[in-house]
């Protein structure tokens, strides 16, 4: 067991009032004297009062940073003014104070004495509060309540001096009212002592009545009384209110607070509310002023108010120091100009862009310039952690401003065609994710940049994005992402963006993107600029940089080398997936016990025709639910048509559907063909050998070659056909069907009528209808044309889940990706000649509604994805395929290890 | 029921590992996520993972004895996004309630079948409450800093309803975690509170926030002893971190937990930091080793893992926990 963490704990782990902004505050008996602002009371201030009755906010929370800058630990705000809307003001002052790093990062003294502000102002601050306040002047019953919450809202408490009685106005009453109020609080509450501050109330001294003289005493004694008797707590209170007489005389004034203070402190008092502008320091108090103020305060004398009143004619004081806080204004323009973005004051941007522009040629110049200088600087601390996110969102808001400012300027320029918008830019969360908080910090970023934002929201499919894109007619397209899954999404976003040949910028962002992925998996899809983002500062930069006319096509050139650099090194280093030798990979083929009672003779060898399938038939092979998923109607069949929301429609759609079907098979709409054909066949390596009545035909199969746990084979179809040399004779088949003679010319006698519904309905019935056949086709060959599963009996929700034996794989689908293999199938076949099914340059079937495929038929045959293949395979198969190495390449592409 | 209390002072005691990771491995898709119960529901569920503590309890009970057989004495249940704010994105607000219940159905019984074989380390589940998907303390609006897109008292009634139903499906703890914004996680505290006063109970309380970068702050600004203060009004279990960065990223901010609060202190790191390609790849005997040095410091009295973590990671942490002493705790007041 080591030392450190026990022994530092009983040091810190004490009771002291501890509270916290964004940073902490912890009260030790050891810790200065905690200076409360002031200035953010309406009731305190007339300036503060009148920015919030005119809602010049911008200006009031420039009250509570002069504050804050002016060393204020805690600072106060009240509300609490007949003519404003004291909750509706507080909450909004709190929303807009929290958003500066500058001011929130102290704690936040919530005023008033309306028990609704308190509450509304606990419930928007995240931090340790302090309420200011509670009091039993209510009585017991409400005190208990009002305590209650506030604990649970997790904040420290000031308690007035003040009972059902009145507010304390002796040393007694003072310490029958703290005494009571801490027995109720710690004892009946569970109130913890140190949070609980008491207010023990400054009066007023030298107001020429007798009964005041005691006013400071009173308080000083109180106040050791309650920090000798009440363990934990602390003592607080309003100092200004102790000069109150000596109104207009600030030298005065400031001297009484600092001598106040000074043996109040001594006393036990802790913290206060003090106008730090309004303190003089003790030791620089004149001598005679000094002397003077202390009798009044500490009630020396009996004339000693007087004796006050005449010095305070001859010290009638100068005003002095203007707020240090300033001096900053003296620096050079661009450093104020820096200052401003990267401390989010926006009080003087516009007098210094102003002056930034006579200084250049072009209005745009100090947004390039002056302006990205900055914004560089604060990119530059928010990637090294020095600034963090609310920090930069406000000086976003700054940069806002002076853009908005430049604006017209630049539109005047005849130089710069430069529109009101810096550019449009797309954004989206990528289909499957709901995370959103960074795309739109960086939404409101950029719109802060003056571009114009296509927010798109979250979980954006695809098509979505690409249609917006264009439609809206952006200058580039930001996708962002959260979860894992989003990686792929957005590398399948930029193959589709190639595909459709867009040529705008795509920016990447969000947590689990990172350049590593982007530069070897998003950029080589696409041939335009592909930008990892990583933070909204940066974001502003790139997006600036992308958007220059002149200078973007080296930027993105150089973008795409550097993406280049990084991606080779990347891949240079990166542990490669690893792949077995062809060799080894056959060596470790999926063995089957080969025996001839496994395996069935087909009934019937050879080719068939089905020239004419029987609709009737096939419909009851239909999977309807992938008929209304292409419908955006979501939903099992046949749940679909009782459900809420999409019920109605779907049952629409199923009857507008059935009733197509019957005239498609009344009138002969569509013609379903079917041709398979049965043979003998065995493998002979990873080919398959088959006898036809022409003679042999050769299927190619490939064969997986990722590395392999222990005990699992690399597969290829192959392997589920019995070998040559096993000497025993085995069988396998091939097929193809069609619904689509008949739907082109239908679609298009149906939007000639304009009738798109039916347009899209009848192809959609052809699909299905295309796929119901093979299904239905498949069941016949099982049970009657080959027969091995003469005495298989599944309903339709099972064939639909596959759960039959023996497999029907698709030359161009995972198991065997080649499509050229279809080739073979239409010559073993002769589909096209037997029932017109042709086969496109691409190799794609029409008419479309189109199946194709093999049978196998062995039981452990099973349906499985090849993955990648080496370059010692593909050698091997073109080969044996005989056709050119590069043809073979083009086919396979995404099939091939480091096919780029 | 047995006493956390009790075996927080013996042992050190092991969380379980990442939930999300494991139900991954599943490669769930659509109609798994559905189920037949919801198969009709108008909005794609796939990434509903709560969801999935209804529609394949077989499977999250599988995570849950998976982690209890590595050594887990406190299993998370898995409702990290269940409450009504965060399932408004699946149009399923109003399941928040039965998700939670269902969770903490699961969890229990995993723990109890583990507790009845090994007597003497009674098993714990611990009702996880995430940090929803939305920020009260952050605009998410630039030209209005001063616009919320969450009230706290949305989030209070949101949290109320989720603790209702982790309690009612036998959770013993409550566990507010991944707090990146605090304010959410006070509305989080604030509800549990009510929830204890209106059942005359005690629930013990974890809390965990997050840091989420390189300035050692939470999200919404705060350093990690200003989250502590903010939170320390409730009496916690334990208070700590999760997430977000490693467990060697992860130490300064603990030391700074484990100096200043007199609670126990929980950490339950990542698999170091996200690859590339997102993936978690610290190995658990990476992972162990680092967590190897908290104990050696006396930093921490419950362990586990976030992202990324396994089984295994939970495995080899529980092997290194049960070598050490747990951070003494200071005599309650």
């Amino acid at each position: 067991m080591s030392t450190s963490a026990a022994d530092i704990k009983t040091q810190d782990s004490g009771r002291y009032l501890k509270l916290s902004g964004l940073e902490p505050l912890v009260v030790r008996p050891d810790s200065n004297f905690i200076n409360v602002g002031e200035r953010t009371n309406v009731a305190g201030s007339r300036k503060f009062l009148r920015l919030i009755k005119e809602q010049k906010y911008t200006e009031a929370l420039e009250v509570a940073r002069h504050q804050v800058e002016g060393g204020a630990q805690i600072i106060d705000v009240n509300m609490d003014d007949g003519l404003i809307d004291g909750k509706k003001a507080m909450v909004r002052f709190l929303h807009l104070l929290v958003a500066e790093p500058d001011i929130a990062r102290v704690p936040i003294m919530i005023d008033s004495s309306k028990w609704e502000i308190i509450e509304a102002g606990l419930q928007v601050v995240q931090g340790k509060c302090v309420v200011n306040s509670i009091s039993l002047k209510e009585g017991e019953e409400e005190f208990i309540r009002q305590a209650k919450s506030i604990r649970r809202y997790g904040a420290a408490v000031i308690v007035m001096a003040f009972d059902e009685v009145g507010q304390a106005d002796s040393l007694e009453r003072r310490i029958e009212i703290a005494k009571r109020s801490y027995d109720i609080l710690v004892n009946k509450v569970k109130f913890p002592p140190e949070d609980i501050i008491f207010d023990l109330n400054v009066f007023p001294v030298a107001t020429g009545m007798d009964e005041h003289k005691n006013n400071a005493v009173d308080f000083i004694e109180g106040t050791r009384w309650v920090k000798n008797n009440l363990p934990h707590c602390s003592v607080s209170g309003g100092v200004s209110n102790v000069s109150f007489s000596f109104r207009g005389n600030d030298t005065v004034r400031e001297a009484m607070h600092s001598v106040f203070l000074y043996h109040a402190i001594q006393a036990g008092m802790n913290i206060g509310i003090v106008n730090p502008a309004m303190l003089e320091i003790y030791d620089d108090i004149p001598t005679e002023l000094l002397e003077h103020v202390e009798d009044v305060i500490l009630n020396r004398r009996e004339d000693a108010t007087e004796r006050l009143l005449e010095l305070a004619e001859s010290v009638q004081g100068s005003r002095k120091r203007e707020a240090v806080s300033e001096a900053w204004r003296e620096e050079t323009l661009q450093d104020r100009i820096t200052r401003a973005l990267v401390k989010g004051i926006d009080k003087y941007i516009v007098a210094d862009v102003e002056e930034a522009r006579q200084a250049v040629d072009q209005p745009i110049e100090v947004i390039e310039g002056h302006l990205m200088t900055g914004m560089n600087v604060v990119g530059d601390l928010f990637g090294s952690g020095k600034m963090f996110l609310p920090q930069v969102v406000k000086s976003a808001r700054v940069m806002k401003k002076a853009v908005a400012y430049l604006t017209p300027f630049i539109e005047d320029s005849k130089a710069n065609n430069a529109s009101g918008s810096a550019g449009k830019i797309l954004l989206a969360t990528v289909k499957g994710d709901v995370h959103d908080i960074g795309k739109n910090i960086v939404s409101v970023v950029l719109a802060c940049n003056n571009y114009e934002i296509v927010d798109l929201g979250v979980m954006v499919p695809p098509e979505k994005i690409l249609a917006a894109a264009r439609e809206e007619q952006v200058d580039m397209v930001g996708l962002s992402g959260l979860i894992t899954p989003s990686l792929d999404e957005m590398v399948f976003l930029a193959k589709e963006m190639q595909r459709q040949e867009f040529d705008i910028p795509i920016l990447i962002g969000g947590a689990t993107t990172s350049k590593a992925h982007t530069a070897v998996k998003i950029d080589p899809e696409y041939v335009s600029a592909v930008v990892h983002v990583n933070d909204a500062s940066r974001a502003v930069t790139v997006v600036g940089e992308l958007m220059k006319d002149d200078e973007s096509a080296a930027y993105k050139a150089g973008l795409k080398s550097d993406y280049e650099n990084f991606r080779e090194k990347f891949l240079a280093r990166a542990v490669k997936k690893e792949y077995l030798s062809y060799t080894d990979a056959v060596a470790n083929k999926l063995q089957l016990d080969w025996n001839e009672n496994t395996i069935r003779k087909p009934n019937e060898l050879g080719v068939q025709v089905l020239a004419d399938l029987d609709i009737e038939k096939v419909i009851p092979y239909i999977d309807w639910s992938p008929f209304f998923r292409s419908w955006d109607l979501h939903g099992r069949y046949p749940n679909i048509l009782e459900d809420k929301l999409v019920g109605k429609q779907a049952q629409e759609l199923f009857s507008d559907a059935q009733k197509m079907l019957n005239k498609i098979s009344a009138e002969s709409w569509l013609q379903l063909k079917a041709i398979f054909g049965l043979f003998s066949a065995n493998s002979i390596g990873d080919d398959i050998e088959l006898k036809t009545e022409e003679g042999k035909a050769i299927f190619r199969t490939l064969r997986q070659q990722g590395k392999k746990k222990a005990g699992v084979p690399n597969l290829a179809l192959a392997d589920f056909i019995a070998p040559k040399a096993s000497g025993i004779q085995d069988y396998m088949g091939c097929f193809c069907v069609s619904a689509g003679f008949g739907a082109d010319e239908k679609a298009a006698e149906f939007n000639e009528a304009l009738d798109d519904y039916n347009a899209i309905l009848i192809k959609a019935l052809a699909d299905r209808l295309a796929e119901a056949s093979a299904e239905y086709l498949h069941k016949q060959v099982r049970t009657e044309h080959w027969g091995y599963a003469s005495d298989e009996n599944l309903n339709n929700e099972e064939l639909i889940k596959e759960s039959y034996t023996g497999i029907r794989p698709a030359p161009g689908y995972p198991a065997c990706p080649d499509h050229l293999e279809k080739q073979t199938i239409w010559e073993v076949l002769d589909v096209e000649k037997k029932i017109g099914v042709k086969l496109t340059e691409s190799l794609a079937m029409w008419p479309a509604a189109s199946v194709s495929g093999y049978y196998f038929a062995h039981p452990e045959s099973k349906y499985f994805g090849l993955g990648k293949i080496k370059e010692d395979q593909l050698k091997e198969y073109t080969s044996r395929k005989g056709i050119p190495l590069e043809e073979a390449r083009k086919w396979l592409g995404p099939n091939l290890v480091d096919s780029s | 029921m047995a006493n956390v209390f009790k075996s927080l002072s013996e042992r050190i005691l092991v969380l379980d590992g990442a939930m999300g990771t494991m139900l991954q491995q599943y490669g769930f898709e659509e109609a798994d996520f559905r189920g037949d119960r919801f198969a009709d529901w108008p909005v794609s569920l796939k990434g509903n993972n709560d969801l999935l503590s209804i529609t394949q309890p077989e499977a999250l009970r599988k995570v849950h004895e998976a982690y209890l057989k590595a050594g887990a004495d406190i299993i998370e249940t898995n409702t990290f996004s269940g409450t009504r704010i965060a399932m408004a994105d699946y149009k399923m607000e109003e399941l928040a309630y039965e998700i939670n219940l269902a969770a903490a159905k699961v969890a229990r019984e995993a723990a109890d079948n583990i507790s009845k074989t090994t007597p003497d380390k009674p098993r714990f589940v611990a009702g996880s409450m995430g940090p929803t998907n939305k920020t009260a303390s952050l605009s998410p609006d630039v030209e209005d800093p001063g616009f919320r897109g969450v009230s706290f008292e949305e989030l209070r009634v949101s949290y109320k309803e989720q603790a209702e139903g982790l309690l009612d499906g036998g959770a013993d703890i409550l566990m507010v975690e991944t707090i990146f914004d605090t304010l959410n996680a006070k509305a989080a505290l604030y509800a549990i509170e009510e929830v204890k006063e209106e059942r005359g109970i005690d629930v013990p309380i974890m809390v965990s926030g997050t840091i989420t970068d390189a300035s050692g702050r939470t999200l919404s600004g705060q350093t990690a002893e200003a989250f502590l203060i903010s939170v320390s009004h409730i009496p916690l279990l334990s208070i700590g971190f999760n997430c977000a960065l490693g467990a060697k990223q992860l130490q300064p901010y603990l030391e700074v937990l484990a100096r200043r609060s007199d609670s126990a202190i929980s950490a339950h790191p990542n698999a170091g930091l996200p690859n590339a390609f997102g993936e978690y790849d610290e190995t658990p005997e990476q992972m162990a080793a680092q967590i190897k040095v908290f104990m050696e410091k006396g930093l921490v009295n419950i362990i586990g893992g976030c992202c990324g973590t396994t089984p295994d990671h939970i495995k080899a942490i529980a092997e290194v926990a049960a070598q050490f002493q747990p951070r003494p705790l200071a005599q309650t007041v």
